[in-house]
């Protein structure tokens, strides 16, 4: 009973609350290490991307919203991603064609692109901040969970309450179905492989006849929508606040070099690693060391929540002196 | 630096007079002021991006360590404090330094499978070791008068040396984060700067028995007069009557013009120093490093130590600005410290001025801020000429002049991409 207490808790506050915030990762890391394997540099606009698309999908939903339409139990953003998605679509193709083509027919150096990228960052932030302003929006309706705590008590009898919430259900399905779409398209379909073929060896992909602007094109769209939708899952399990897009930056970046930057399954699997090590460092262990039989005063906290981001960096300085090209090899010189 | 380059100098100080006469002095001389700090901090940045193509987008870290020596330095101690938890601290920070000493030891030393884990145990052992003397230290720190106090205080020294530790703070800091990630891929080094100046803040938010964390700490002592005193001074009185101004603005533009001069010699000290190393040999060898890494490394230099020191060179630069900003200030605020404030518009600085070139990032720095601080005013009334047509409750219009002031996020990242593409030699080009 006591060790089923102790799994229910860290259900609860860890594992819940770990595989959500991993897939939020991992689809955002995924956009990171497309760019990055297609036009070869880390993009910093990357957090406002996703904020944009959010934006856009928040702006819908409302619009919905207005007009009565409902999606029931689920929340009505859903609805209004495609309209986000085109948005990001239409932004990153606009980006791509005044900005980074010019670089990429220079044959810039990485760090040009990165600046570049900065600059964008800039503009997609002001114009955020200037459509939607720099507050906190709350766009999320339906029912608010799919198993409550007190429910849950009652079902099992058990002291602690597991409790599920309908955002973080749609954040593993959505991302389940996004991730196998994925590796579909990279892997069966001529463009995906096209892609890979650029990404593994540029030269030898542009002599075997592959269009370098439509593989960057298709990157650039499946960024936004990887982007948008990463965004959008996030701001409806927190809330969507312009500045916060900036603070995720850091544990995506994280979760990408944890998995190798420029391979896609490690992506996902560093996503993971970068969640779960900043939700069990920041967790207090006292009652799950209680219901072990392990009574103490002690929060059994490693860290503050405040420093949730020295996790993450922490990981990424660990992975940068033992294995610079992350768990899945990928590029690091 | 060339005709140019001084025509650009004496145009930007002719528009620093226009606000002068225009606005008011004591605003143009508070634009100078900070542009001269932006100047200081244009050149740390343009020794680590302009002469060895590193690129650090932590600047904001840097800036705010210095900032914190301007408390560890200038404030008394808090006696009672110092005597309830000053020795946990210590120990604390012992332990934390052996704990550390043991793991470069093992990781040197040992080899195999057990490796990973035994090192991984020593550190959580570790941890809670050190939380085990600093918990209880902090808490009685934190007790003592929390509402005045609650914290250490700082050493009772003047003010002014604070700009020096505060750029030994930031060396320490960027030896480290170099020593881990420089000689990987240049992005690396990008992504760790940005993660180690977000934990520089969080710490400086949430360690309040060092920085009072958040409640801030106000009233730091200063190194020039107050206006107050200024304002009963009869020579300063007779001046007023001269120029038509109030004694209120003349009091306020001597004090500030204290300052400009205090910030203006360290200026020219920085610049001094990295001109004569720009034209050294060093400089030389640098700059072959940056064009040609793989080329220098072939004649024998290495390049990685020579980043390393470039590194902790820029970073020390930006650490005193830091210090230099709390002075100006007179209180450190963490909240303050925001990424696109005090990281990118740097950048915005360097690419505009002229990456490479020292006057050149001098005059980015004082053309960026200047425009940075002017764009708001312009904004608004751009947009209220624009919207004058609409009536005066429009919903539209209202919107618009709220949102002017997040015209200047884009108006500098706007900035940034036309002159990285159209004039990526900035400014003042290097020569």
């Amino acid at each position: 009973m006591e060790a089923l207490n102790a799994l229910a808790l860290l259900g609860n506050y860890l594992i819940v609350p770990g595989v959500t915030y991993g897939c939020q990762l991992a689809l955002g890391a995924l956009g990171i290490t497309l760019i990055y394997g297609i036009l070869r540099f880390s993009n910093f606009a990357h957090g406002e991307t996703m904020a944009f698309g959010t934006m856009v999908v928040i702006l819908a939903t409302w619009g919905l919203q207005s007009l009565g339409v409902s999606l029931g139990p689920l929340p009505t953003a859903l609805l209004a991603l495609p309209v986000g998605i085109l948005a990001a679509i239409g932004l990153l193709l606009l980006t791509d064609r005044y900005v980074y083509r010019f670089y990429r027919r220079q044959r810039s150096t990485p760090v040009i692109y990165l600046i570049a990228s900065i600059g964008v960052m800039f503009i997609y932030n002001g114009l955020i901040r200037f459509i939607i302003g720099p507050n906190d929006q709350q766009f999320s309706d339906g029912s608010r969970f799919i198993i409550k705590a007190r429910e849950f008590k009652q079902m099992t009898g058990l002291n602690e309450g597991l409790a599920i919430k309908t955002t973080q259900g749609i954040t593993v399905i959505v991302t389940i179905i996004l991730v196998i779409a994925l590796f579909w398209f990279l892997n069966r379909t001529r463009a995906g492989k096209s892609m890979r073929a650029y990404s593994d060896n540029e030269d030898l992909a542009l002599l075997s006849g592959i269009d370098p602007d439509r593989v960057v094109m298709i990157a650039w769209i499946i960024t936004a929508a990887l982007a948008t939708i990463a965004g959008t899952l996030y701001g409806l399990d927190k809330s969507f606040k312009p500045f916060t897009y900036l603070q995720i930056l850091l544990p995506i970046f994280a979760a990408a070099i944890v998995g190798g930057l420029g391979s896609p399954v490690g992506a996902i699997a560093g996503g993971f690693v970068i969640a779960f090590s900043e939700i069990a460092v920041t967790f207090a262990w006292r009652k799950v060391f209680g219901y072990m039989g392990y009574e103490t005063d002690s929060l059994m906290q490693l860290l503050s929540t405040d420093y949730k981001f020295a996790v993450s960096f922490a990981i990424l300085v660990i992975v940068l002196l033992v294995r610079p090209t992350g768990l899945f090899a990928g590029k690091s010189f | 630096m060339g005709w140019r380059g001084a025509g650009l100098f004496v145009l930007m100080f002719g528009l620093l007079a226009v606000v002068g006469m225009v606005q008011s002095w004591p605003l143009a001389f508070t634009i100078l002021n900070l542009c001269l700090i932006s100047a200081i901090l244009s050149l740390g940045v343009n020794i680590q991006w302009g002469y060895a193509g590193l690129l650090n987008v932590g600047v904001m870290g840097f800036v705010a360590l210095g900032g914190m020596a301007g408390i560890v330095v200038s404030l008394p101690p808090v006696t009672e404090a110092v005597q309830a938890g000053g020795g946990g601290i210590l120990l604390a920070l012992l332990i934390a330094l052996g704990v550390a000493g043991v793991v470069w030891l093992l990781a040197r030393h040992m080899r195999g499978k057990l490796r990973i884990l035994t090192i991984t145990l020593v550190l959580i052992a570790g941890a809670f070791l050190a939380r085990s003397a600093f918990d209880p230290a902090v808490e009685a720190i934190e007790a003592v008068d929390s509402a005045r106090t609650g914290f250490l205080g700082g050493l009772g020294l003047p003010i002014l040396f604070s700009w020096i530790v505060g750029g030994i703070f930031a060396a320490g800091a960027a030896w480290l984060i170099g020593k881990v990630s420089l000689g990987l891929r240049s992005d690396y080094l990008a992504i760790a700067t940005l993660g180690i100046s977000e934990i520089i803040i969080a710490m400086l938010k949430n360690e309040d028995w060092l920085t009072r964390g958040v409640k801030n700490v106000t009233g730091l002592p200063r190194p020039v007069p107050y206006e107050v005193d200024l304002q009963t001074s009869p020579r300063l009185i007779e001046l007023a009557d001269r120029w038509n101004m109030s004694i209120v603005d003349v009091a306020s533009v001597a004090v500030k013009l204290c300052y400009a001069g205090l910030f203006l010699a360290v200026l020219l000290i920085v610049l001094w120093f990295s001109e004569r190393a720009l034209k050294s040999p060093w400089g030389r060898m640098m700059r072959a490093i940056r064009d040609n890494e793989v080329a220098a490394e072939a004649m024998g230099k290495d390049v990685t130590a020579r980043h390393l020191q470039v590194f902790v060179l820029g970073s020390a630069v930006l650490g005193i600005a830091g210090a230099m900003l709390t002075t100006l200030d007179g209180q450190f605020t963490p909240a303050s410290y925001q990424p696109l404030r005090f990281t990118f518009l740097i950048w915005v600085m360097v690419i505009v001025g002229g990456s490479g070139n020292n006057w050149g990032a001098v005059l980015g720095g004082f053309v960026v801020w200047f425009f940075w601080v002017e764009a708001e005013p312009i904004g608004l009334w751009v947009m209220d000429t624009l919207t004058s047509g609409l009536a005066e409750d429009s919903a539209l219009r209202e919107h618009l002049l709220k949102s002017a002031a997040h015209m200047r996020l884009m108006t500098m990242g706007a900035i940034l991409l036309l002159v990285l593409r159209f004039a990526p030699k900035g400014l003042i080009p290097e020569r």
